[in-house]
């Protein structure tokens, strides 16, 4: 029995170093996909990536010219989406978290949420094409795509938001109520500009987030092709994302236009990791001088 | 004075509520509006001829609308990417929580957030550009666009869910626990199976649920990549056409308000109550076996 003792330390331990270096190698498969990703796109991409290309209009039925309207119709809608559920978004989360008190209605607005956060992408789009296009007679519109995108981005918004105003310490709010201030003045002057960096990190997301969804604006505001740049928010536009699914699989010449396609991808995924890798830099700070 | 500031007060928390409401309505209207569109179709086909019909030809005529070949396609690539994703997303929450260093931990963090961040239409680009011509040569197989593709393409979508929510799990189990079990002599590796893992287990399935049911909703990479062929799947090879891949590919097409319309929102339908239900039985473990203190362990 002595003698085992020692024998059998070294085998658990022995057991833990192989069992340890599967769990490493499984989240060195995530870091690897995400790099081939990122790779390929790029090192196919940045060729097709010169001035013309992201100054200019696609011309001979898309198989030369640039994406200028691409990038314009992405940031109209994203932009949009975000202005429309922000406002509706952080004051859901101030209601969530500053006002409500535990019970069953409270579970139910969650319960909302978690379910819209749930819903698929393509079901907002019928949702949207639906509701905004058809019923609302905005038809295929930035207005539309943005309202969809917007119900979507709510619970992302939502949840951000909620994580900055718990990071805001009790004692701020005690001791604005304790100087008579009410529970409103409070939340404006105290609580919401201490969690605002953790909100806009939230936003960022959120805009980064709407960028990159194709499904939602398939029916509700993206067009294949339009010559003009939008002029108003109840025209069609052109986007990155459904750029690029229409450039892989419907377009007229698929193989002729890869590089158009690659380049595209770069050009979403820049825009979409960089705005993603802004937010999380600066809340691993914030979250740093919290502690 | 204190009369207006109490009236500021009272309007300001009405107002708040009914904010908070907007989510509620969403969800409503998105199912009135689902429904709206989508019931008239069972004035053409039966709902049993509908969700258990193999023949989808809805443009022949007269047409078929039988949504089974769909419905299977969605659930094969759900299970086939969840096999795939749900030890990858467990090992690698289990490995950033409890067995890198810290810095470590902040390299891996990121990157798993950025694969979430990636837009699935890239990955769908991806899958169909790189990974399909690479399957088609290495198993020798008429297309590389099929129900793996599809599935190993998902799979990496729904990692991040897995493991971001499992590692919220694993975090707060209370770490007097693992310090009784490393002060009774298991060693590491014994306390995060025996004790790290029961504790968060309902942490876990909560994450699993929900990562699946980011799976069979996806849309970009099943339209993309899973071949399109509306038929039940024999092999992991073959083409598919899960739900919302059909929705896509298809409305453009379908006159507005004509069978195939309203066909397409049923099917929408048919997608909404699979994650409804994935949504409701991952908050029902959250809530049922919600964990307070250890006392509950």
């Amino acid at each position: 029995m002595s003698v085992s003792v020692p024998s059998l330390q070294r085998r658990r331990n022995f057991l833990q170093k192989i069992v340890f270096n599967v769990f490493r190698l499984a989240s060195l498969i995530n870091g690897l996909a995400l790099f081939i990703i990122v790779y390929f796109i790029v090192a196919k991409g940045w060729k097709a990536i010169n001035w013309t290309f992201l100054t200019q209009p696609p011309v001979d039925s898309m198989t030369k010219g640039g994406i200028l309207p691409c990038i314009v119709g992405t940031l109209c809608l994203s932009i949009g989406a975000i202005l429309i559920a922000m406002p509706i978004g952080v004051a859901s989360a101030i209601y969530l978290n500053e006002y409500a008190r535990p019970g069953p209605l409270i579970r139910v607005i969650r319960l909302g949420i978690n379910n819209l956060a749930g819903i698929p992408s393509i079901v907002f789009g019928l949702f949207g094409l639906a509701f905004f296009v058809v019923w609302l007679k905005m038809g295929v519109s930035i207005i539309a795509g943005a309202l969809t995108l917007g119900a979507m981005s709510l619970p992302v918004i939502i949840g951000t938001t909620e994580e900055a105003l718990r990071a805001v310490p009790d004692t701020y709010r005690e001791a604005s109520l304790g100087l008579g201030a009410t529970k409103w003045q409070t939340i404006y002057r105290v609580v919401l500009p201490t969690a605002l960096p953790g909100i806009l990190t939230g936003t960022i997301l959120g805009i980064s987030r709407a960028a990159g969804e194709t499904a939602p604006i398939m029916f509700t505001a993206a067009v294949f092709f339009t010559p003009i740049m939008p002029s108003s928010i109840f025209d069609e536009v052109m986007a990155l994302p459904y750029h690029i699914y229409v450039l892989a699989t419907a377009g007229t010449e698929i193989e002729a236009t890869r590089h158009l396609q690659y380049g595209t991808a770069l050009v979403l995924i820049f825009l979409v990791l960089g705005m993603n890798l802004i937010a999380i830099i600066y809340r691993s700070r914030l979250r740093k001088r919290m502690q | 004075m204190a009369n207006k500031r109490q009236i500021t007060e009272r309007t300001m928390h009405t107002l708040f509520f009914v904010v908070a409401s907007a989510s509620i309505v969403m969800l409503f209207m998105i199912m009135i509006f689902l429904f709206m569109e989508g019931i008239p179709i069972f004035n053409e086909v039966s709902v049993k001829d509908f969700i258990f019909g193999k023949y989808w030809y809805p443009t022949s005529e007269p047409p078929d609308f039988g949504i089974l070949s769909l419905i299977v396609a969605s659930l094969s690539v759900t299970l086939l990417s969840a096999l795939i994703s749900i030890p990858l997303g467990i090992l690698t929450a289990i490995y950033i929580a409890e067995i890198a260093s810290k810095k470590v931990g902040e390299i891996i963090k990121p990157m798993v957030e950025l694969l979430a961040a990636l837009p699935s239409v890239v990955i769908g680009f991806f899958g169909m550009v790189l990974v399909a011509p690479f399957l088609q040569n290495i198993f020798n197989i008429p297309t590389g666009l099929n129900l793996f593709n599809a599935s190993l393409m998902l799979a990496f979508m729904s990692i991040p869910t897995i493991c971001s929510l499992s590692e919220d799990a694993i975090h707060s189990v209370p770490n007097s626990l693992r310090e009784a079990s490393l002060a009774l002599g298991a060693t590491h590796l014994e306390t995060i199976l025996k004790v790290v893992l029961p504790a968060s287990l309902s942490g876990i399935s909560t994450a699993v649920i929900l990562g699946m049911s980011r799976a069979i909703g996806e849309t970009m990479v099943v339209l993309m990549v899973a071949g399109g062929a509306a038929l039940i799947p024999e092999s992991i090879f073959d083409p598919v056409r899960p739900m919302p891949a059909s929705i896509a590919s298809e409305m453009a097409e379908a006159p507005f308000r004509s069978a195939h319309y309203h066909a397409l929102f049923a099917t929408g339908i048919v997608l909404f109550i699979f994650t409804l239900l994935f949504n409701i039985i991952a908050d029902h473990i959250a809530h049922k076996y919600k964990q307070v203190g250890e006392a509950t362990l």
